[in-house]
């Protein structure tokens, strides 16, 4: 909480996302011809938690902003990728 | 004529403040708000006839129903004998007022329905803040123009420009002054709520020096609050909500500015003096906006103001940050973003707050710069002056100057001891 705190605090904070559950039953994985999986969990190791959209200059920007996120210390990390705006 | 025992001196005044607007908000149900100088007149008449008859008569026992008497029948007589409201007026009306303007009435559902109409006809989204809160100071509240004008700081002229403006706009529009209905209030409920905020926040922010006007500038916010709390349709969660926020903060206005007119920080507020009794009706109206249907701003700033009535304890700081963090999510705001640093400075150290304050770069607000000194006073004297100097430069506020003078003539005796 203080992390987005922090970002909304400097006018960053586009939109604040959304968690993503990380529970049994809360995700399920379509493929083609119709094959519906469990979880994205049981084919790879890692998952996605969450997303927020920030309001930057430039993509080193938005790095700086994820290096203080608390999820460093619980092993995750962080992908940081440029949006396109759809029209 | 039965007398009361109190003298036409001390109870006019305050019967004016109170009964001015209501007379005016219930003429105006039955003239069309296109006509509300009409109403004023009238409203203004009745306390002329009022301060001559109750000097010589004494004043009556129900002084207000004398004076909707008066207004009934100054207002009828208005109608029966200007040839204008044949000639003019009439053709303008509606008809389903015409039909009712012969029978005024002044029953307690008329004047709290009216009342409630008035806040929502003046709170119009196509004012500018400024103009919205001096026209509810004016017709909501019975202000004078000089009045306002002080309140301001503000030369009269231009809250006269202001007031004519505004008046136009509420003119206009042709708000209908009666029963408000649903789509009244999902209309306009959120800039009615935002526009009591406002003028509360006008006196307690204020920018005069004189207390009386702050309280009273308070107080008017309270009550006029207190007018949607009784209406089923708008008492709803955030009314609550903000009447509960109005209510701590107001716990603590003796305490916050001293018989100069000075702004006492929190810290250095006698808790003798905070109001008990708001503190309490504070809470009250928090858990009554507490229904499990999601949260305002105003949820979350009368939480922290809860929290800021209550003393110093290990909970208390924390749980203010993450309101904080909450409402600079809900709606980003300067203000909001320094209050949410001092916050993290009181949990997290002023080391620390300071890395977080200097990333928000408001380099041209006069808090930021007044946060920045006060988190640099035990840790770097010069750093911490020229940040205050910054701050009285960039304050309008000649209140607010005093202070910050103050803060650096003590960081300048530290340095020296």
């Amino acid at each position: 909480m203080n992390w987005l705190g922090h970002i909304a605090a400097q006018n960053k904070l586009a939109d604040k996302g959304n968690t993503l559950l990380p529970i049994p039953g809360s995700a399920k994985t379509v493929r083609p011809d119709n094959v519906v999986t469990d979880g994205p969990y049981t084919e790879i190791k890692e998952f996605i938690s969450g997303y927020i959209i920030v309001r930057v200059e430039n993509i080193e920007e938005a790095v700086e902003l994820a290096k203080s996120n608390p999820i460093f210390k619980i092993g995750g990390n962080i992908e940081v990728r440029e949006v396109l705006k759809r029209n | 004529m039965q007398q009361n025992s109190i003298s036409p001196e001390t109870i006019l005044p305050h019967l004016f403040r109170q009964e001015y607007t209501k007379i005016t908000a219930v003429l105006c149900r039955y003239f069309g708000l296109r006509h509300i100088e009409t109403a004023e007149d009238i409203a203004s008449e009745t306390f002329l006839k009022a301060s001559e008859n109750w000097a010589v008569n004494g004043v009556p026992i129900s002084p207000t129903a004398w004076l909707y008497t008066v207004a009934k029948n100054k207002a009828k007589d208005y109608f029966k004998h200007l040839a204008v409201f044949e000639t003019q007026v009439k053709k303008e009306l509606p008809t389903e007022t015409e039909q009712e303007s012969h029978t005024f009435e002044f029953d307690i559902k008329i004047i709290a329905d009216s009342q409630l109409a008035m806040i929502f006809a003046v709170c119009n989204p196509t004012n500018s803040t400024e103009t919205q809160i001096c026209l509810a100071l004016q017709i909501l509240c019975g202000f004078s123009v000089e009045e306002i004008a002080n309140a301001f700081l503000t030369k009269t002229e231009t809250i006269k420009k202001r007031l004519q403006r505004a008046r136009n706009n509420l003119r206009n529009e042709n708000f209908q002054i009666r029963e408000l209905g649903a789509t009244d209030v999902q209309q306009r409920l959120d800039i009615v709520l935002k526009t009591l905020y406002l003028l509360f926040n006008e006196g307690y922010f204020s920018k005069t020096n004189n207390k009386l006007i702050r309280k009273e500038l308070c107080a008017e916010a309270v009550r006029l609050t207190l007018v949607l709390i009784k209406n089923q349709l708008t008492n709803t969660p955030q009314t609550n909500a903000l009447l509960a926020l109005m209510c701590f903060q107001s716990s603590r206005l003796e305490a916050r500015i001293n018989d100069n007119g000075e702004v006492v920080l929190f810290e250095q507020q006698d808790t003798n003096l905070w109001d008990q009794t708001l503190i309490e009706k504070g809470n009250y109206y928090l858990v009554n906006a507490c229904d499990g249907q999601g949260i305002s701003k105003y949820h979350l700033e009368a939480g922290i103001a809860y929290w800021h009535t209550t003393l110093a304890n290990e909970t208390k700081w924390p749980h203010i940050l993450q309101l904080y963090n909450q409402l600079i999510l809900l709606e980003y705001s300067p203000v909001t973003a320094l209050n949410r640093t001092f916050a993290f400075a009181r949990v997290y150290g002023n080391e620390k707050a300071i890395h977080e304050a200097e990333q928000l770069k408001l380099t041209e607000n006069s808090y930021y710069h007044g946060l920045l000194g006060h988190l640099y006073t035990n840790i770097d004297f010069e750093k911490a002056i020229n940040h205050y100097q910054m701050a009285v430069e960039l304050t309008k506020s000649k209140t607010e100057k005093q202070t910050l003078t103050k803060e650096i003539e003590r960081i300048k005796e530290k340095q020296i001891g």
